[in-house]
Formats: C-alpha cells, structure tokens, sequence
C-alpha cells in the first residue's frame, strides 16, 4: 500500500495530547507510524489544519425507515441530484440524501466512521445492503433492544444469562455493534395506543417499566464487557417539561462504573439530548433547561451524550419512536408514515420544517448549542444532528460555526422574528464561550471513539491507529469571517480514510475500502434462549428464522471485534 | 423590451428538457449565446439551436425579455420554468411543466398544454387558450406546497388533479375539469365555468371554488349549507354554498371553523339543469367533420382504443368514454 507524509501542517489531536503543533503525520499500509520512506507521498499541509477522521456517533443512514424517507419524499431529492464523476455515482437528496451521497458528503467533511443508529433486527439485512452501497465510510448498526419481547420477558423474569445470551445472538444474527434503546416500552405500549411518558408508566401487557429495561440492558452491557455502553433515546422526546424524565434517566446509571476492555468509561450514552431538555408546561412557557441537563451530565463521569442540534433547515423526521411521529404529525399536519415491527419495535416519518420564525424551532435551535457550551468536559458531549431528525448531517460545519464563533450565534439571535421571546427562554445570550479546534477534535474525533470503545482504532493520530486522516484549509490564528469556519469544514482539503487518500481538494478521488463493524460478544451455550428463539418465530414472527439472519455476503467487508464474556 | 424568436426547426424525435426557454435565463444574452445552451433529449445533450432558429438578443433583464415561440412546442418541457419576470409566448401547443415553479411574469399559450404546468407557482400569469392536462397548479410529487400565487387562466377543459395541494393563487377554467379537483387544498380559489366532474374538493381543509355548470357528483363529505349571492365577471349569481372536507381538520378564526367551500351555481347551465344535485353526463357525440377527420389520422392503422380517445382529447377537446371510442372504431372500419 501506498505511503503518505503529510507535511508542516497544524495538528490537533486530543489523543496524543497534541494542541495546535506544526507536526509531519506519515501514513503507511493503512496505519499512521513514526516515519515513512523517502518515496512516500508528499501532502502540502503548511498554514492548515490537521486532524483525525472524524467520528459519528449517532445518524440514520441506512435502512428501511431512511429508504422509505426517500421514498416517499421525492421533494426532497427536487433539483438536487448531481451526475456521475469520474470516481462517483449520481448523487442527490437533502435531507434523506441516496447511499452514495452519504458516503462522499461525509467524507467531503472529513467523517471516515458512522454508526447507523437504530437498526430493526426484522429488517437488518436491508440495512446492511444500504451501509454496503455507501462508499467510502466505516460503518456499524445499533440493533434495537428496548421494545423487545424477549428482553421484555427475561428482564421481568430476572434472567440475566437469559437476557446477555439474547443479546449476544441479536448482535450476531444482525451484524450489530451495540445496544440501542428507543422510548423504552413506549413505541410496544404504542401497539395499544398507549405511550409511556415517563420512565415509571408501565409497559401494557408486559408490566414492565422504561426504568427497568434500561437498567437491565445497562447491567447485561456491563456483565458482558461490551465495546459500547447502552445507547438511550428516552421516553417523553420533544415534549415540553421533558427535562425530569432526562434526568431520571440519566440517574439510572449513578454510580455504577464501566467494565470493559475497551477504554470506554461510560455506562450510558444518552442521545439527541436536545430533544431531551425542555422545560415549560405548554409550547407557551416552552424554555431551554440545558443547564438542568449538563450540571448532571458535568457532575458525573460514566456517562456521554450528543447535542441533536436543530439547524433550521427542511428536514425528515424519523425514528423507532413510533408514538411520537404520531404526535408531530397531529402538530404540522404533513404526511405521515408509521409500521409496527413485529416483536421488536416500531418506526415512523414526518418531514418537519424547522422555521427561524416559530418561536420553538428557534428556542430548539438554542438548546442544542447551549448544551455543548456548558459542557466541561468535551471528551463526553460530541456534536450530532441526529440525522436527519433534526437537520442534515450535512450542516455539521455550520454547527461547528455557531460553537466557534459567539459572533455568528448573538447575530442568528438578534435575527429570529421572536428573538427577545427566544432570548428570554434560553441562555445562549449570556454564553460567550467559543469553542477551541482542541475541543473540537474531542466532540467529533477522541470523544465519540473513545465512547464506542474504539480508541485504539479511530479518532487520533498515534503510531499503530487507522490511518484516517482530514486536513483542513482553516487557520485557527487567521479567521477573518465565521464564515471561513463553515466553508473549511464543507470541503476537506484532503482526506485520508485506512490509507487511501479518498478526498483531494473536496474532490473525491477514491471510494476507499469500506468496512462494517460488528460485535461478536460470545457467551456460554444457552439452550433456553435458543428454544425461545425458535418458539416465536414459529409462532409469532412473519418470517422463517432462516430469512432472518444477516448472512456473510450481506457483509462483504467485516471488521469484527470479539468479546469474549464467558 | 427585447424581443427572442424562436422558431422551431426540427421536431425533436423524443422530447425536449429545456428549462432554460426562460426570460430569466435569456436575459443579457445574445442570440448566439442563447442559442448555445443546453437541452437535453432522453440521455443526449443538445444546444437549442439544434432545434430553433433564434432571432433577437435578450434584454438587459428578466423583465426587458420577450420569448416568442412562432411555432408548435408539443414536444418542449419546462417552458419558462422558474421565471420570474418577462414574457413568453407560444403560437402553438406545449408540452409538461410549462411555467412549472413560475414566479413571475407572464406566459401565454395559444394552443394545449400538457400536465404540470404552473406546479408550485409562486406568482406571474399563466394562459392557456387550449385544453390543459393534469396536475395544473398542483404540487410537485410528494410536495404539500401546490400553486401560492398568481393566476393560471385556461380557455379550455382540464384534466385530472388539477389545484392539488393549492394554498394560494387563482385558476380560471374555462371549460370543464376531470376528477379530483383541489384536492387537499388549503387556499386559493379556482373557477370552472363548465362542468366539474366529482371528487372535487376531497381532503380540502380552506380555499374556495365556484362551479358555474353544475358538479356531476358530490363528495358525501360536503354539507350543503346555505345559498349565497357572489358576483363573478361583475355578474352577480347564485350558488349552494357547501362546507368540507368533514373529515378533515378545521382551523378557526374569531371561534368560526373554516371550511373549504365549494359555490355551486344555482341555476349555472343556460338549459336549466339543477346544479349541485348529480347532474346526467353531457354527451358529446363527434360530428361528421371530426370522424372524418379521425378516420384520416388513423388510415391502414389498427389504433387501440385508448389511442383514439387520446387522439380525441388532444385535437377536439373532449373525452369519450373508452365503450363510445370502441364503438366509434367500429364505425369508422365498417
């Protein structure tokens, strides 16, 4: 494979502890070393900045719901498709944009790893063959577990061998990285045309609560030593007041601690926690109470989040949260798209504009800044939109605009047609933190790496890491307009994804060798689990356990990491 | 104001892709480089010179612009698509999206337009002194947002669907419109001076429309609700005003719901047919002259029957149901 030297650039990398030094990174066979031979590549990086690929952490990119976002917004993709390149396909969409466009706009931005953030298990091979067709990026999915009949029944019963022996063959069956939870209990109570709107109200049926489940996957994580922690979208999401059930749930994990092989630290990973940390009791007296919401998250180590920052723009809404997309459509009134999965979860699509003019929308957009503007430590709060539930993750670099620049922010303020309202629900006013391009690698490099146990892998620039690299036209010493920070972060001026330059001048030159990440957690036989498996496919599931499984060519190109929990 | 002629000087064997016949894009331009830019046909890229000779430079802009198309555009898509200021004219017929996204100014149409023109319209006029397909003032595919403004006038019959999802604006049908009329509208007026055939109004949450020859049949989810005098063309009538869609949301103004409202005229048709109540279809027959002249047309072919009614709608402006255009067939070969 082919050697790099990138030269005299600016070096930010929190994983070396690196702030700011003008350093020469060399790249070769895939990893970053100490040095490389005379006929490597040269890359000019004088006067620019340097980084490690970035890392998300939450964002729909693949999948039945994101493909029937598609398919039932083709307004979405109206004058934006773009032709084949030479090294890309045709192109197009906003909000919901084709696989191809995912890949090259995440790369374009220096992103070189995603994960999918809620994948139904019933429909994991549709995600798969979606994650397959996005060039370019790593990628891994989170299976969902928090509506789930078995999980449900094991953690009623207090089964815990019960519970990690299903998880572990869920993450197997479906090539899935991690444990993801959506309004637990509330999109199965939805299947009754209930919801449960804190985490006591119990699940119809199966009289379980929110609180146990989520203490119950959290445990069966930390049993098993797996390389994420469990990752919570809570109940109550987007509704005024929500902030108490938040924390609640975020109390769930005081004081246990992670066990893990991995480095990760955290016990739960909340996400989109904008959508978490309202207060009010009507959109009336709707204000921000992300202060409430970072003084728990500030005061306690084992546990990271991400913002869900609402970017203002046209967007979709989608998510495994079915009830809830049945309370925005009964808001905005546009079309709705709704399924129930079986034993698993449910899903819905609204498309939602989020107006500078409507006084929440703007409110919205606050809280989600003012949430990284609190935060002490930057290593557990990374920089998300929840894709593309509240903007395209293509806005990242605006968001990293507003966090760099109070100037851009006091004048999106002072523009709003209901400022003085907004301004008095929310802090952002009297916040004039910026934040540093140090802290940035954090939220969007070290942080999220470290949270989903790829430290060793991902988000730096140490000797023996994968060699995903982003350089970036950006002086963080000469910024003469905030918007040079948007422009620089559009469009890398090269990007290195496992050794392979895949972007040059914004271009993309490569689609790269992309890999799936997936967890083999291995547990001791458990023949119970297996009978239970077999019983309700037999006797609820619409498919044959054979057309259920992720099989290998599903899979082309797997990174698999091994937990060995016996 | 300049003047652009195009004239047409091949008849493009698929269909042209041509949003750039637009004042907007004109402007500023001489002929030389108007006729430069691109269009497209199936997966070829053209220059608009290899289909019309060009005459005249645009002007200094959009507003400074007149487009005169001396010819048929049957087979031309996108006409003055996304302008917004000017004049385009047309001697003969378009084809789909003719003034599609316009913002302003004025196009004018004097033979048929296909389906889609004026989607999405923000502003400007659009007339069309012909028949007009579907989709007319409607939304883009999958769009909530239809026609917002301005004002679409067509001399002749529509077709289906037209007004879907319209919020604002006006549409003027001078003759008679198909099925699914304003459907999910939420604004705008339309006026159909002929016949409006059902399904008119379904999912209508606010806006009006005036039915001057009668509606065939009435959603069941429309109350009749009172008579109303209103003037149209100064002339003042009487309609049954009815309120709907029921099944939808209503919103309220001053604690009144608003209804989507549908006038229909009380005694619209000069031969005295009840309105309101489902009215018996108007025949249509073809006289001597027309079959003729469709007997023609179809010489030594075998057309299907949905052919000939396509040919029947598109040269004399009607529809026959699918049994009459069979039987019309029979006739014709016998």
């Amino acid at each position: 494979m082919s050697e790099y030297i990138i030269k005299n650039g600016t070096v930010y990398d929190p994983k070396t502890g690196v702030k700011g030094e003008v350093k020469d990174i060399c790249v070769k066979d895939g990893k970053i070393v100490e040095k490389v031979s005379s006929k490597a590549k040269s890359l000019d990086a004088k006067g620019k900045s340097v980084m490690a690929g970035a890392v998300e952490v939450h964002a729909h990119v693949a999948g039945p719901k994101v493909n029937e976002g598609r398919n039932y917004r083709p307004e979405d993709k109206l004058f934006s498709y773009k032709p084949g390149g030479k090294n890309t396909r045709m192109s197009g969409g906003f909000s919901i944009p084709t696989t191809f466009k995912t890949g090259y706009e995440y790369a374009r931005m220096g992103y070189t790893t995603v994960m999918e953030a809620a994948m139904p298990p019933l429909y994991a091979r549709h995600v798969h063959e979606e994650i397959k067709d996005t060039p370019i990026i790593d990628e891994g999915a989170f299976p969902v577990f928090g509506n789930n009949w078995f999980v449900f029944e094991y953690l009623k019963n207090n089964e815990m061998d019960n519970v990690m022996a299903y998880i572990s063959w869920l993450l197997k069956t479906t090539r899935g990285y991690a444990i993801k939870i959506v309004n637990p209990g509330g999109s199965e109570a939805w299947g009754w045309g209930e919801n449960c709107n804190t985490i006591h109200d119990p699940v119809p049926y199966f009289d379980i609560t929110p609180a146990e489940i989520m203490k119950g996957l959290l445990t069966a994580n930390e049993k098993m030593g797996l390389p994420h922690s469990i990752h919570v979208h809570t109940n109550n999401l987007g509704n005024p007041g929500n902030y108490e059930t938040t924390l609640d749930t975020f109390k769930l994990s005081q004081g246990i601690k992670a066990t893990n092989k991995f480095g990760r630290e955290q016990v739960l990973h909340h996400t989109h926690v904008q959508f978490h940390s309202y207060g009010g009791d009507s959109w009336a007296t709707f204000e921000s109470k992300a202060k409430d919401v970072m003084d728990y998250v500030n005061a306690n180590k084992n546990m990271t989040m991400d913002l869900g920052c609402v970017t203002l723009d046209e967007t979709t809404t989608m998510t495994a949260d079915g009830p809830f997309e049945h309370h925005l459509t009964t808001l905005n009134h546009l079309k709705w798209a709704n399924v129930d999965v079986e034993l698993e979860t449910s899903s819905g699509i609204v498309p939602y504009v989020y107006d500078p003019n409507i006084k929440v929308c703007a409110i919205q957009w606050a809280i989600g800044l003012e949430l990284a503007l609190y935060a002490k430590d930057p290593m557990r709060v990374f920089v998300t939109t929840d894709h593309p539930n509240a903007g395209p993750f293509t806005r990242y670099p605006r968001i990293f605009k507003w966090l760099m620049s109070n100037a851009s922010r006091q004048e999106m303020l002072k523009g709003f047609k209901n400022s003085d309202k907004v301004i008095a629900a929310t802090d952002l006013a009297s916040l004039d933190r910026e934040i540093t391009l140090y802290e940035l690698a954090q939220m969007t490099r070290a942080g999220p790496a470290k949270s989903l146990g790829l430290e060793s892998m991902y988000g730096g620039l140490a000797p023996g890491m994968e060699a995903d690299v982003a350089v970036y036209d950006f002086d963080e010493g000469k910024v003469a307009s905030p918007e040079d920070i948007e422009k620089a972060f559009s469009s890398a001026e090269y990007v290195i994804k496992s050794g392979t330059l895949v972007v040059d001048h914004g271009e993309i030159v490569s689609n790269g060798n992309k890999r799936t990440l997936w967890v083999d957690a291995k547990v001791p036989v458990n023949s119970q689990v297996e009978r239970d498996v077999q019983m309700k496919f037999l006797k609820y599931y619409s498919v044959n356990l054979n057309n259920y499984e992720v099989s290998d060519h599903y899979v082309p190109n797997p990174y698999v990491i091994e937990v060995d929990t016996n | 104001m300049d003047v652009v002629k195009l004239t047409p000087s091949k008849v493009p064997e698929l269909y042209l892709e041509s949003e750039h016949i637009s004042p907007d894009v004109f402007a500023g331009k001489s002929s030389q480089e108007i006729g430069d830019l691109h269009v497209h046909m199936g997966n070829q890229t053209y220059k608009l010179s290899d289909f019309f000779t060009i005459e005249g430079k645009g002007g200094a802009t959009a507003a400074d612009t007149k487009i005169v198309i001396t010819g048929d555009a049957g087979r031309v898509k996108y006409i003055g698509m996304k302008m917004t200021g000017g004049e385009i004219e047309v001697l003969g017929n378009t084809d789909m999206y003719t003034g599609a996204w316009m913002a302003g100014g004025k196009i004018t149409v004097r033979g048929n337009s296909d389906s889609f023109a004026g989607i999405a319209m923000t502003g400007g006029e659009l007339r069309i002194e012909g028949n007009a397909r579907n989709y007319i003032g409607a939304a883009y595919r999958g769009d909530w947002r239809g026609m917002q403004g301005g004002t679409i006038v067509i001399r002749g019959n529509v077709g289906s669907d037209v007004g879907s999802n319209m919020n604002g604006g006006l549409i003027d049908i001078g003759g008679d419109a198909d099925v699914h009329l304003a459907t999910h509208a939420d604004g705008g007026k339309i006026i159909v001076r002929g016949v409006a055939k059902g399904r008119v109004g379904g999912q209508m949450v606010k806006g009006d429309i005036y039915v001057l020859g009668g509606v065939e049949r009435m959603m069941p989810s429309f109350r009749c609700d009172h008579e109303e005098e209103a003037e149209i063309d100064g002339k003042k009538m009487t309609f049954q005003v009815f309120y709907g869609d029921l099944g939808e949301r209503h919103g309220k103004r001053k604690g009144e719901i608003i209804y989507g409202k549908i006038f229909v005229a009380a005694a619209g048709k000069p031969d005295g047919q009840k309105a309101g109540a489902a009215k018996s279809e108007r025949r249509v027959k073809l006289n001597e002259k027309q079959i003729a002249q469709l007997a023609e047309a179809f010489r030594g072919a075998e057309p299907t029957v949905q052919e000939v009614r396509t040919y029947i709608f598109d040269t004399f402006g009607f529809d026959l149901k699918p049994m009459q255009v069979s039987r019309l067939i029979d006739a014709i070969k016998r």
